[in-house]
């Protein structure tokens, strides 16, 4: 059976514009395996939301019982999130969704990350999880400006890493693309997330051979009321972001 | 104890809550937190002859103490719930309500005959409210000659109790109600959500793809309790109760103001647990009130004869 947690709020701190950096205790850790699923949390008690907020697990630490989680603060939820204090507890259902995959890939693949803005945080846990079974991780991410910035230095730690920012305030100036026409030549797999626009060029030009992690509106979270969905690529229907995705392999959706 | 079965005509209950339609699926994704078996009944997602896409995203916008949704009555289509999702649905101890919705009468009679005939279903509701799709939905529901003639239409040729869902956004819900009945509706299921838009003040433009959505959750509450109120002194079938209840006494509120059982839409999204929760809430809620059976308590608001102070012991 599917349950919530009130989990324990250990640490809830900016550590870039408008990004905060939350994490968490709980029996529900034990249940987080794959990158890229997310926790659907109610941001505050009572009814000051109605609905709860999807954010993606950045990083599971199983030994110590807990995990972080990056989001921006954009409207009143995430408003409220930023408010919550360590020590709180906080509503989560979890973890939901279809990650990442990390097996079934030959020795030694070299895998593409490449993230823009919010879209990042799954890269981190992915890249984790991939380093860890002998993988070549090169990560590109990609900002608006360097105060916007974050997990350089932690990707930096599991493999190369490349920054563009839109303003050229660090690393090369331009978007995740620029980087790739640039200076990736070799990868045998790619994974990426990030806002619509990003998630299409960087498919234009790497192929259907990879996969992709969408973001849309939620309602449940659960598949049952049919909020986010998004065109499957032959044509027929529609697939569940929440529960089908977040991730699709790039061939199977239309981005 | 008190007494928490209803009896609503094709529904015998073992409680008064249920799922309201289009919050819940057809219960697949639910059956994963809890057992079904415990719900009074269960309404499923809204049934076409041919499977829908829906809308465009994005469906769904929050609000003050409520949100709109617009998903458009995406669905597989009858052929594949009646082979798949009402079958699967037979291994729970609960009757099942399937919501219908169409273009035409025509769609709502093919749809309202065959599943009336699967041995699980127990009743169907005639959704003539809904806010999101070009044709049908609220069309049939927003005319009273309209609405009387679906009724009997659907009523010729399904073999199970006919419950009609209501919207709200009409002039005199009174008149619609009035009309159903006449038609020979079985009960009502009231409120649909309520017309509403937001608009993003980023872009300019609105937030819902399709522009405008229907409007749930606990802010659209009073609308109910009022609308309830107003329609079970006028007519004599009994009536399902809908629209932001998102506790035991939000249940309570509309039983007293009219309804006889209590559907609840969005709060299955934000607590999964929201209807076993309201179920047990409900059962020491009740308590409080001097009566054997919570089924006493429909209407009590109104009721003349009934002066004395509810809670009493």
């Amino acid at each position: 059976m599917k349950r919530i947690e009130r989990m324990k709020i250990l640490k809830n701190r900016p550590i870039a514009s408008r990004i905060y950096e939350l994490e968490l205790e709980g029996d529900l850790v034990k249940e987080m395996k794959s990158p890229g699923q997310f926790v659907h949390l109610k941001a505050a008690d009572g009814l000051d939301t109605t609905l709860r907020r999807p954010i993606s697990i950045c990083h599971i630490d199983r030994e110590a019982g807990t995990f972080t989680m990056l989001y921006r603060t954009e409207g009143k939820g995430t408003q409220l999130l930023s408010r919550r204090q360590a020590g709180e507890r906080l509503d989560v259902l979890g973890p939901l969704g279809t990650g990442f995959p990390v097996e079934g890939f030959s020795h030694q693949t070299r895998c593409l990350l490449i993230g823009g803005g919010i879209g990042v945080p799954p890269l981190y846990e992915l890249a984790r999880q991939l380093t860890a079974r002998g993988h070549k991780v090169t990560t590109v991410i990609g900002f608006r400006s360097a105060e916007d910035v974050f997990y350089e230095d932690a990707f930096r730690e599991l493999g190369y890493v490349y920054v563009a920012t839109e303003d050229g305030s660090r690393g090369t100036k331009g978007f995740v693309t620029d980087v790739i026409d640039r200076h990736i030549s070799e990868w045998d797999r790619y994974f990426t997330c990030g806002p619509r626009p990003m998630l299409r060029a960087v498919e234009a030009r790497l192929g259907p051979d990879g996969w992709v992690s969408l973001e849309e509106r939620m309602g449940c979270g659960v598949g049952a009321c049919l909020a986010c969905v998004c065109d499957e690529k032959n044509g027929s229907g529609y697939r569940k972001v929440c529960t089908d995705g977040p991730v699709f392999r790039a061939e199977e959706v239309v981005v | 104890m008190t007494d928490m079965r209803v009896s609503l005509p094709g529904l015998e209950m073992k409680n008064p809550v249920m799922p309201a339609s289009g919050c819940f699926g057809f219960g697949k994704e639910y059956s994963e937190f809890y057992d079904l078996s415990r719900l009074g009944a269960i309404c499923v997602k809204a049934v076409t002859p041919e499977m829908r896409k829906g809308n465009p995203t994005p469906r769904v916008a929050e609000t003050g103490g409520g949100m709109l949704n617009a998903i458009g009555l995406q669905n597989p289509g009858l052929s594949h719930v009646m082979e798949d999702e009402l079958i699967w649905l037979q291994q729970f101890d609960v009757p099942v309500i399937v919501n219908i919705a169409g273009n035409t009468p025509d769609d709502y009679c093919r749809v309202a005959s065959a599943v009336s005939d699967l041995p699980n279903v127990s009743a169907v509701e005639l959704n003539i409210s809904c806010p999101n799709v070009k044709e049908g939905g609220i069309a049939f529901g927003t005319d009273p000659v309209i609405a009387r003639e679906l009724t009997e239409k659907v009523k010729q040729v399904c073999s199970v109790p006919v419950y009609v869902k209501l919207s709200p956004n009409v002039t005199d819900i009174v008149s619609i109600a009035r009309a159903v009945e006449a038609g020979g509706a079985d009960g009502l299921s009231m409120i649909n959500t309520l017309l509403g838009m937001r608009i993003d003040l980023n872009t300019g433009r609105p937030v819902l793809a399709n522009g405008s959505g229907g409007l749930s959750g606990a802010a659209i509450k009073p609308v109910a309790v009022r609308m309830i109120h107003a329609v079970s002194q006028e007519v004599s079938i009994p009536i399902i109760g809908m629209g932001g209840v998102t506790c035991a006494e939000d249940a309570l509120e509309l039983i007293l103001a009219g309804a006889s059982a209590v559907a609840v839409g969005t709060q299955n999204f934000a607590d999964p647990f929201a209807c076993p929760s309201i179920i047990d809430g409900l059962t020491e809620t009740v308590k409080r009130y001097n009566v054997n059976a919570i089924s006493e308590l429909t209407g009590r608001s109104w009721r003349t004869s009934d002066r004395q102070i509810l809670t009493a012991r």
